[in-house]
C-alpha cells in the first residue's frame, strides 16, 4: 500500500468539507501540508503524518526519557529531545522533596522516566513521575532515535518490542520521545542496540518484526534483505 | 579588472557560455537566455542537523543545515510571541579564486540576515514561541549566485528538519549581459556583466520575499529581470519538492511508520 | 544550555564497556571508523579533499597565492593551517571568533604537517627574498562525531599530495605538482576508565580524560604531539600509546596513497 509523500505548501484538500488535521493548516476553503509527511484522510479532515525531523513534539499522557540539565529549589528542568526543556516541579514526584533539596533525588545528569501530563497552549510541556511506570533510570545506557520511528520500534500493539524481549536478556524502555533506555551484557545491548538501528533504518518495509526476530535469534548473516 | 579581457558573453548564435576550461581560457557556449544552470539537491544529507541539504549548481556547492526548533540562547534574541528564524550563511575559504579569511564578512552578514527574513514568513513561527530555529548556509564552492543557492538549499533543509512552514522558499537570479536580460548569471556573467537580481519566491503564495539589485537596468529590463526570476523559482521549487519526496519515499510505501 | 546532554548512565556505561576492553559501538580499543577520502571536489582550490570519518565529515582545501616570504627567511614559502569548528557540524559548536577549541586544532594539524616537512618551505620560493608562494590550508569541519584532528590531517594530506601549483595564474607556465617531501598522519586517542582508544567518537570525547595527538611520518619517527582535555597520562601510558600510533599511522597512510594514486 503505496501513500502519496507531500511536502510544506502542497495542497491536500479543496473540497470545503474538511478541516486541517495534525501537520496541516486551512486557508479559506483549501488545507494544505504544513510538515513532509505522508497525507491521511479521514472523514472529516485530512492531516498530514510527519515523516522528517529529528525532535520530539510532546503530547499528553506519553511516556518519555529525559535527563535533568538543571535543578531549581523547587524544579528540575530535564532534556527531552523537544523543541524546549521541560520542568518537572517536586510535587510531582513520588517523594516528598523539601524546599531546597531536589538535587538529593535526582542530581543534574541523572535520567528518568516520566510521563507528560500537561502541554499549554505555547506547547510547553511539564512532566511529572506519579505514576507507578515511573522511576528514576540506573545503570545501562540510553540512545536516541526520530520520534516518528518509535511506533514501528513498539509495533502493532507492541507486537516489535516484545520480539526485542524475548529474543535477548534486555531490560528495556522506548520513550516516545525517541530516547531508548536498555540494560544487560554488552553482547545483548550490541545486538538490541543493531536490531533498533535496523526497525529505524527499514521502517517502511514489511515482514521487519520476522526479520527483527530472525536477526536476533540467529544473527545479522541470518536476515533476508528486506522488500520494499 | 578591466572590461577588456572579457570573454564573448554570448556567441554569434546567442547562445551563453555553458562551460570553461580555465587553465586555457577557453569556452563552449549552449546555454539559452532563459536556461537554468544544471541544479541538484539531495535532502537529509549530515548526521547531527535536526535537517540537511546539498546542493549543486553551476559550479556551486552547498551545505544547509538547520536546528530546531530549540531554546533560543541568548535569551535577548528570544521572541516570547513566535520562534525566531536565525541564519548564519558562511563561506569556506577555499570556495573562491581568492581565498577568504574564514569567519563570516561583512557581505556575510548582510545576506544572513536578508535570507533569514526571507525564510520567516514561510514558518508557522507562532507555533514555537520562545524557541530559536537556526539555519547555516556553508558555500563550500562559489561560482555565482551563491545566495539564492544557499537560499534555495536552506529552505529543503527546514522541510527535512519538519519545521512546519506554509510553504517552501526558493530563489533565483536575473541579471543583463551584453544589453539582453537573461537568468541565472553564471560566473563569468556576473562579473562582465551590467547587472544582477536575485530575489526568493514562496510559490505557495507568490510573494517575493527578497530582492537585491545592483548595476544598471531600465525600467522596463527591470521587470522583465523579476519576471525571468520569478518563473524560473516554480521549477526549481519542483526540484526542491522532488529532493524532499525522493528522501522520504521509501517510508510511503506500507503505510509509512504505522 | 548545550543541546547534546551527556547523561551519567551514558558515561558510566562507556567507562565500564572500557573496563571490558569494549566500546559502544563494537569497534576494537586501537580500531578506526570506516576512512573514506575524495579528492579534487573543490575547482576553486588548488588541491581539495572530502574525508568521511565514520559520522564526521570534513571539507579540506589548499589555496596558493604568490606573496612576500618573511625577512628573517628570504628563501622560503609560508604555510598557514586553519581549522574551523562550525555551527552547522554540532550544536556543541559555538558562533563568534575561534576559541581554544578551534585554534588548538589549527595549530596541532599545522605542526604534524610543517614540523615533518610534508611541503618543503624552500620549494615555495619564486624568487628570493622578493616572491614566495602561500599555501593557505583550510579545515572545513560539516558534520561532527568527534576526531577532527585526525579527519582533517587525512584531508589536508590528501589534497597536498593532489595540490597543482598555479603558475598559469602568474605567467610562471604551466600547472605543477606540488612537492610533498613526507607524508604525516595523525592518530588521536583518548583515556575512558584506565583504558586507551583510538578515534574517539564525539560520545567517547565528552567521557573521556584526558586526549592525545601523535603524528608520525612514513619513517616512524614522532613529528608532533599534543596532550589535551582535563586529566592526565602515566609516562607508560603515554609510550604505549605512541606505539600503538606508529602502528595504525600505516595503515591509514596506505589509505590515503591509493585515493591520491588515483
Amino acid at each position: 500500500m503505496s501513500r502519496e509523500v507531500v511536502v510544506p505548501g502542497d495542497l491536500l484538500d479543496d473540497s470545503g468539507q474538511k478541516e486541517a488535521g495534525s501537520n496541516a493548516y486551512k486557508e479559506g476553503s483549501e488545507v494544505y501540508a504544513e510538515r513532509v509527511g505522508l497525507k491521511k484522510e479521514g472523514s472529516n479532515h485530512v492531516e498530514v503524518v510527519a515523516l522528517s525531523g529529528k525532535r520530539y513534539e510532546p503530547q499528553r499522557g506519553d511516556l518519555v526519557i529525559g535527563t535533568i540539565i538543571e535543578a531549581k529549589p523547587s524544579i528540575w528542568f530535564l532534556d527531552i529531545n523537544g523543541p524546549s526543556d521541560v520542568g518537572m516541579h517536586v510535587n510531582e514526584v513520588p517523594w516528598r522533596v523539601d524546599f531546597g533539596e531536589t538535587t538529593k533525588y535526582l542530581d543534574i545528569g541523572e535520567t528518568a522516566l516520566m510521563k507528560v501530563y500537561h502541554v499549554d497552549e505555547q506547547r510547553e510541556a511539564q512532566v511529572t513521575m506519579k505514576d507507578r511506570t515511573c522511576r528514576k533510570l540506573e545503570g545501562g545506557t540510553t540512545i536516541t532515535v526520530p520520534p516518528s520511528k518509535v511506533p514501528r520500534i513498539i509495533g502493532r500493539r507492541g507486537s516489535m518490542i516484545k520480539t526485542i524481549k524475548n529474543n535477548t536478556d534486555c531490560r528495556l524502555f522506548v520513550g516516545k520521545n525517541g530516547v531508548i533506555w536498555f540494560d544487560g551484557e554488552p553482547e545483548e545491548v550490541s545486538h538490541v542496540r543493531d536490531a533498533i538501528h535496523m526497525i529505524v533504518d527499514q521502517a517502511h518495509t514489511s515482514g521487519l518484526t520476522e526479520r527483527v526476530e530472525t536477526f536476533l535469534d540467529e544473527g545479522p548473516e541470518a536476515v533476508d534483505p528486506p522488500t520494499e | 579588472m578591466a572590461k577588456a579581457d572579457a570573454p564573448d558573453l554570448l556567441n554569434h548564435e546567442g547562445l551563453r557560455i555553458a562551460e570553461r576550461d580555465p587553465v586555457n581560457d577557453e569556452y563552449t557556449y549552449g546555454r539559452g537566455k532563459d536556461e537554468l544552470r544544471p541544479i541538484e539537491i539531495e535532502a537529509g544529507v549530515l548526521n547531527r542537523a535536526d535537517g540537511s541539504a546539498y546542493l549543486e549548481w553551476g559550479e556551486n556547492k552547498v551545505l544547509a543545515a538547520t536546528y530546531g526548533p530549540r531554546e533560543c540562547h541568548p535569551r535577548r534574541d528570544q521572541d516570547p510571541a513566535e520562534a525566531v528564524v536565525r541564519v548564519t550563511y558562511n563561506m569556506a575559504p577555499f570556495s573562491v579564486s581568492d581565498r577568504t579569511r574564514p569567519g563570516p564578512s561583512r557581505r556575510d552578514r548582510e545576506i544572513g540576515k536578508v535570507t533569514s527574513e526571507a525564510l520567516e514568513p514561510a514558518v508557522l513561527t507562532q507555533l514555537y514561541p520562545g524557541a530559536a530555529i537556526d539555519v547555516f548556509i556553508e558555500i563550500i564552492e562559489a561560482e555565482a549566485g551563491t545566495r539564492c543557492a544557499g537560499l534555495t538549499a536552506a529552505s529543503v533543509s527546514m522541510a527535512d528538519a519538519g519545521i512546519p512552514m506554509k510553504g517552501l522558499v526558493t530563489s533565483c537570479a536575473a541579471g543583463k549581459i551584453e544589453d539582453d536580460v537573461v537568468l541565472d548569471l553564471s560566473r563569468e556573467e556576473d562579473f562582465h556583466g551590467e547587472a544582477d537580481l536575485p530575489i526568493a519566491v514562496v510559490p505557495k503564495t507568490g510573494d517575493v520575499v527578497l530582492l537585491q539589485m545592483d548595476g544598471d537596468l531600465s525600467a522596463d529590463e527591470f521587470d522583465e529581470a523579476i519576471d525571468k526570476a520569478y518563473e524560473a523559482c516554480y521549477d526549481i521549487h519542483d526540484l526542491q519538492k522532488q529532493a524532499l519526496v525522493d528522501r522520504y519515499q521509501g517510508s510511503a510505501t506500507n503505510g509509512g511508520n504505522r | 544550555m548545550s543541546d547534546d546532554v551527556v547523561s551519567d548512565i551514558q558515561r558510566q556505561y562507556l567507562v565500564d564497556l572500557a573496563d571490558k576492553g569494549r566500546r559502544f559501538d563494537d569497534r576494537g580499543l586501537d580500531e578506526y571508523r570506516d576512512v573514506s577520502i575524495e579528492t579534487d571536489v573543490i575547482n576553486q582550490a588548488e588541491g581539495s579533499a572530502h574525508v568521511r570519518l565514520g559520522g564526521t565529515e570534513v571539507y579540506c582545501g589548499v589555496k596558493m597565492e604568490m606573496g612576500d616570504p618573511y625577512s628573517d627567511s628570504p628563501n622560503q614559502g609560508v604555510i598557514t593551517t586553519t581549522a574551523e569548528r562550525n555551527q552547522m557540524a554540532s550544536p556543541d559548536f559555538e558562533g563568534g571568533p575561534p576559541r581554544g577549541p578551534s585554534v588548538e586544532v589549527s595549530r596541532v594539524i599545522d605542526r604534524g604537517i610543517r614540523e615533518s616537512d610534508a611541503v618543503p618551505l624552500e620549494s615555495l620560493c619564486i624568487e628570493p627574498g622578493e616572491k614566495c608562494w602561500v599555501v593557505y590550508l583550510d579545515v572545513h569541519c560539516v558534520d561532527f562525531d568527534g576526531n577532527l584532528f585526525d579527519a582533517g590531517s587525512l584531508g589536508l594530506l590528501a589534497a597536498l599530495m593532489t595540490a597543482q601549483i598555479p603558475n598559469h595564474r602568474h605567467d610562471l607556465g604551466e600547472p605543477e605538482p606540488l612537492e610533498i617531501r613526507s607524508q604525516p598522519i595523525m592518530t588521536t586517542a583518548v583515556k575512558i576508565g584506565d583504558e586507551i582508544l583510538f578515534d574517539p567518537t564525539d560520545l567517547e570525547e565528552k567521557v573521556s580524560s584526558p586526549r592525545i595527538s601523535v603524528s608520525t611520518d612514513e619513517h616512524g619517527r614522532i613529528r608532533a604531539a599534543q596532550k589535551s582535555l582535563a586529566g592526565g597520562f602515566q609516562p607508560e601510558e603515554i609510550q604505549e600509546t605512541i606505539r600503538r600510533s606508529r602502528r595504525k599511522a600505516e595503515e591509514l597512510r596506505s589509505n590515503v596513497l591509493e585515493t591520491v594514486k588515483k
